[in-house]
């Protein structure tokens, strides 16, 4: 939904989950560094950093093509 | 930060700053959506339809999201630890027909009536009476079950996180409260849209992970037929008798009580998930959300049954009931996600996680509290109490009914707390009404000479004989082997039964009531019934945006995705 003068839904989203993402990825990054006394189960894949830079990068997809003022649906 | 403000006993995970911060960042979004969208919620339609202006994405991802609760994701999982992929039909014949048909065959009726609501509906098909009886049952039953989840998540997130169960529901509640009073239907949606999202990036990479720990599908079966049995695998090859299978089922309570009748109960007359779809922008996006939703709900198992599954073979200890794991200190069925959430995501993801979880409970204590607002307004408060309400008047009731139900529902979770049995009653209660609803409304969309007196008998006789099933069977357990067929039968095979007896009986009677009492004209039906309505025909729309067309698609995903698991 995004009706005239109105910010769109998706572009919400794409703020959620840039800020989750990049917040994500430098824990993952800060792990590398820093390894815990006590890893999580296949710790050595470092979901954290790729996960984390997927959801960044699709939410400044989403913030970048949704934002404020261009026409979208 | 949060944490700070938390008692922490014993915990199944903890949290650090970064997954504090990213649950209070969830909290500031969900309120900064809700301030932003009231100067868009001044009429009765904005508040209570979304302005009628939903595209069939939005409508489509809040419809189904509307019912993807954390109790919800987290129940399954732990289903399907105890019984296998047997729990998958719940979202695949459970669930897709019942959303296909909705969309193709219902959709049109609920939305060229213009009605604002199930209840609504009911009213314009059969009169006052089976409206009164829907409503009412409707609103408080939805309240009641509104603080059952929110008692039934605080008791999870002490479990999990450690939190206060007060400080859980409290924090929750009025959150919920603040960003539906002020952006109503909208503002519900649009969190629940955001929830759906977040699920997503949640809880998709607790499969990855698993499968990739497991060694792949092949591996992942073999270790659950050697810690549980090969049977876990299967979803129709062990249905041939009640006592061949995890879940003392047979085919047919599957085929004719879950997916015949009580999902389609659930599904095309629970105004908490209609009300979703009655704020598309047009027919077609009308038809079209519940298409969108049920091609999403067909992959749901892949984040909730199949970390169930990865659960058995995987976890280092052996998961229990409720009541073992309290008398024992174990962990219960319902823990599988929570431990593999802490098996697998590190800092950030743990975060991102639990607040999959707390926005999946708020997005469905919104859709409550939405719902029953509606209800309350339109159905109760200006049919029957105050009859020439002005639409400012409408709008302010419906702020006031939002805050009283939250209120409602905080005061049933307390009382819960008191008196643990409430709880099965009430969900007991709730059930008893939806699938005779089906039955009534599904005649009177289909059936020209369907009358008021039938409408209203019907759905009391269905209501009043499933209420008599539940308590032949709680006064007398060996009357289990007549309602459920088998006296093997679990609570779940019980419901399914009890739900395909009261839709018969409530069509029966309809039927017959009918039969003897004197039609509407067909001028009063129009826009209500098959035979009696103008529906567009889609001949003039291209292939790939006719709703019918990814029906299709979606019904073959279906029978393919059974097969694969047979």
């Amino acid at each position: 939904m995004h009706s005239e003068g109105s910010i769109s839904i998706w572009f919400f989203i794409g703020i959620s989950l840039l800020g989750n993402g990049l917040l994500i990825f430098a824990a993952g990054l800060y792990q590398i560094s820093h390894p815990p006394a006590e890893p999580v189960v296949l710790f050595n894949l470092h979901a954290n950093v790729w996960w984390g830079a997927a959801l960044a990068i699709w939410g400044a997809v989403y913030c970048y093509f949704f934002r404020p003022g261009r026409a979208s649906s | 930060m949060m944490a700070t403000f938390l008692v922490v006993p014993q915990r199944l995970v903890h949290l650090s700053t970064v997954d504090s911060i990213i649950i209070v960042f969830y909290f500031a979004l969900v309120l900064a959506i809700g301030f932003y969208l009231k100067r868009q919620s001044n009429t009765s339609e904005d508040y209570f339809l979304a302005g009628r202006e939903m595209t069939a994405w939005i409508a489509g991802l809040s419809f189904l999201s509307a019912n993807l609760g954390a109790l919800e994701l987290m129940g399954w999982a732990g289903a399907s630890y105890q019984y296998g992929i047997l729990a998958a039909h719940w979202y695949w014949i459970g669930a897709i027909p019942a959303m296909l048909f909705l969309g193709l065959v219902m959709m049109p009726f609920y939305y060229i009536s213009k009605t604002h609501s199930v209840p609504g509906y009911l009213q314009l098909r059969y009169g006052e009476p089976s409206r009164a009886l829907s409503a009412i049952s409707f609103a408080f039953m939805t309240v009641l079950m509104s603080g059952i989840n929110m008692y039934s998540m605080a008791l999870v997130m002490k479990v999990v996180l450690g939190w206060d169960i007060g400080f859980s529901i409290w924090v929750s509640s009025i959150t919920v409260a603040i960003y539906v009073t002020l952006g109503g239907l909208r503002s519900a949606i649009f969190n629940e849209v955001l929830q759906f999202i977040l699920i997503w990036a949640g809880a998709l990479l607790i499969p990855i992970l698993g499968l990739i720990e497991a060694g792949g599908w092949s591996n992942l079966k073999l270790q659950i037929a050697h810690n549980a049995s090969a049977e876990y695998t299967h979803l129709w090859s062990n249905l041939g008798s009640f006592n061949s299978n995890p879940m003392g089922i047979h085919w047919t309570g599957i085929v004719f009580g879950l997916g015949a009748m009580l999902s389609f109960g659930y599904w095309t007359t629970d105004f908490l998930v209609v009300q979703r779809v009655l704020s598309a922008k047009d027919l077609r996006a009308a038809k079209m959300a519940p298409v969108i939703g049920a091609g999403f709900k067909m992959l749901v198992p892949f984040i909730v049954i199949l970390p169930g599954l990865i659960g058995i073979a995987v976890l280092p200890m052996k998961l229990m009931g409720e009541g073992a794991a309290v008398a024992t200190g174990g962990h219960s069925y319902n823990e599988v996600l929570p431990l593999l959430l802490a098996r697998y995501c590190g800092p950030g993801l743990l975060g991102l996680g639990i607040t999959a979880l707390l926005a999946g409970f708020m997005s469905g204590m919104a859709g409550n509290v939405s719902a029953f607002s509606t209800v309350w307004t339109y159905d109760i408060y200006a049919a029957f109490l105050h009859k020439k309400s002005t639409d400012q008047q409408l709008v302010t009731m419906g702020r006031w009914s939002t805050v009283i139900g939250v209120l409602i529902s905080v005061g049933t979770a307390y009382l819960v707390m008191q008196f643990l049995s409430i709880m099965d009653y009430v969900q007991a209660l709730f059930s008893f009404f939806i699938a005779p609803l089906y039955g009534t409304v599904l005649i009177g969309m289909l059936w020209k000479r369907a009358t008021s007196a039938g409408g209203f008998w019907g759905l009391l006789a269905g209501t009043v004989s499933s209420i008599g099933m539940y308590a032949w069977v709680k006064m007398d357990p060996s009357a289990l082997r007549y309602v459920a067929l088998s006296p093997y039968a679990k609570d779940m095979a019980e419901n399914m039964y009890r739900a395909l007896w009261s839709s018969l009986l409530c069509i029966a009677v309809t039927i017959v009531v009918s039969l003897m009492t004197a039609p509407k004209p067909e001028s009063e039906l129009k826009g209500l019934v098959y035979g009696a309505t103008d529906i567009p025909s889609e001949s003039a729309t291209a292939l790939y945006l006719r709703p019918s067309f990814w029906a299709a698609v979606v019904a073959i995903g279906l029978v393919i995705l059974n097969i694969l698991f047979w």
